[in-house]
């Protein structure tokens, strides 16, 4: 078997623009499902927290459903299903707008919510009741011990897993090429059905994959570092 | 729902099996079972290179964990769908492609829940097999590895579950399991996408839920049997 690797190739004509326009919608697709994903989170988390039955048995359910479910097949159900749902005029509108990216976006995002949701409550449990007790004797409301005593503590107890969700987030944006979203997976896919030369495009995607992989997990490492809660484990 | 469920229970079950291959809800199951159990050996490996006081293998094993972590599933099958056919010479189905793209992915992670298995052990478990002459090897096979594994059974069963999960990318490559199959309903009935998709959210949902069970009763079963340990320790 004799090979010769043509890397140059892929750095011809338009293929440079089309990897670099994928990795712009991944990193898009990240950083907007992220902040679903966080303030839907933390919502819950917080909901959760308030120890009403009824809240905290749908919640269960929400988390349940959302970690017990691939999420490819959420992908597929909010891609499918659900604008059948929607009103015509907000359909049309969508599938005007590119559906595809809005909707594998909420998909990744929600999923991505319950694990974060799980991940802070685990963190508050970590907390010694005593802290949330005092500030409540001290006088603050619910939410102002929340926001002032134990979220701070609890994000910092939380940041390692937040930030590996963070990463899987990241890698899981691959799974939108399955709806026909172009991001870096799928236009890796694009350069190679065009070149014919595989190992060259799919090396470029995965080195891509892995720097920015590596700058997250290193990123996270040195952030859990810095927060590290002063006395704490 | 339930029409479509009744009217397409087998393809969802076994795909299209006598006339096909095995596909659905087996299909899925046991991508996921012979890939977990395949990435066992590897999984075992790693842990021991990553554990190891020796760089030779803490290196390279380290970086094989990194790498894993840092790329997609997805981009695994790709790999995998491009370098199987190449290395044994033919081409191959869309299974095999998967198992050896799970086995890769999987084996990393098998690798941490090994490694915080036998870190997690009392240091004075490995001192005092050494202490009796046995050497590394025979102490981790004898004395560190039985008891790390025992300890993370319940961490590999969420593992497993994680992985019926992931057999679900399978249907980007095309091979028969049960997201193909929900897909390839929904393509005969066209109009009813939602039920379909719900009825394949809930397979997972109520298959995921019963093995998460399973996880719970293991958990329940190796913390009262270590606990009975330490209390015989503790007498004697």
């Amino acid at each position: 078997m004799h090979y010769v690797f043509d890397f140059g190739a892929l750095a011809q004509g338009e293929y440079p623009a089309l990897l670099l326009r994928g990795l712009l919608t991944t990193l898009a697709l990240t950083g907007l499902a992220w902040l679903l994903a966080f303030t839907v989170g933390i919502l819950l988390a917080v909901i959760r927290l308030t120890g009403s039955r009824v809240a905290n048995g749908i919640i269960s359910v929400y988390v349940a459903f959302h970690r017990n479910v691939p999420m490819l097949v959420h992908i597929l159900f909010w891609y499918f299903g659900v604008p059948q749902l929607l009103p015509a005029p907000v359909a049309d509108w969508l599938n005007s707008h590119g559906s595809e990216f809005l909707l594998s976006m909420v998909a990744i995002g929600l999923v991505t919510s319950a694990y974060v949701c799980e991940d802070l409550r685990s963190a508050v449990r970590a907390i010694p009741s005593g802290q949330a007790e005092a500030s409540r004797a001290l006088g603050l409301s619910f939410f102002k011990t929340m926001r002032k005593v134990i979220m701070p503590q609890a994000l910092r107890i939380a940041i390692p897993p937040l930030l590996n969700q963070t990463l899987l987030l990241f890698k899981n944006t691959s799974l939108a090429m399955a709806i026909g979203v172009t991001e870096l997976t799928a236009s890796g896919r694009e350069i190679e059905n065009a070149t014919f030369l595989t190992f060259e495009s799919y090396a470029a995607v995965t080195v891509i994959y892995l720097s920015i992989s590596f700058l997250l997990m290193w990123g996270g490492a040195s952030l859990s570092q810095r927060y590290r809660v002063a006395g704490g484990r | 729902m339930w029409e479509i469920l009744k009217d397409n229970a087998l393809l969802l079950l076994i795909g299209q099996y006598p006339y096909g291959p095995v596909g659905g809800l087996a299909a899925t199951l046991g991508l996921a079972a012979v890939s977990l159990l395949l990435a066992f050996p590897g999984g075992i490996l790693l842990a021991l290179g990553r554990v190891s006081p020796y760089r030779i293998f803490y290196l390279p094993a380290s970086a094989v964990v990194y790498v894993v972590r840092g790329l997609p599933l997805l981009m695994f099958i790709f790999w995998a769908y491009f370098f199987v056919p190449l290395i044994i010479g033919r081409p191959v189905a869309g299974t095999t492609t998967m198992v050896v793209a799970l086995v890769c992915y999987e084996s990393a992670y098998l690798a941490e829940i090994i490694r915080a298995g036998i870190q997690a052990l009392p240091k004075g478990q490995q001192e005092a097999g050494r202490a009796l002459g046995l050497n590394y090897m025979q102490t981790m096979r004898k004395i560190i590895l039985p008891q790390a594994l025992f300890n993370m059974l319940p961490s590999m069963l969420s593992q497993f579950i994680s992985t019926v999960k992931e057999t679900s990318l399978a249907y980007v490559i095309g091979v028969q399991e049960l997201t193909y199959a929900a897909n390839q309903i929904n393509s005969v009935l066209l109009t009813r996408p939602l039920e379909v998709f719900t009825l394949l959210a809930l397979t997972y949902f109520v298959l995921n839920l019963g093995l998460t069970a399973l996880v719970a009763l293991t958990e329940r079963a190796i913390g009262r049997k270590r606990s009975g340990q330490a209390v015989r320790v503790a007498t004697t």
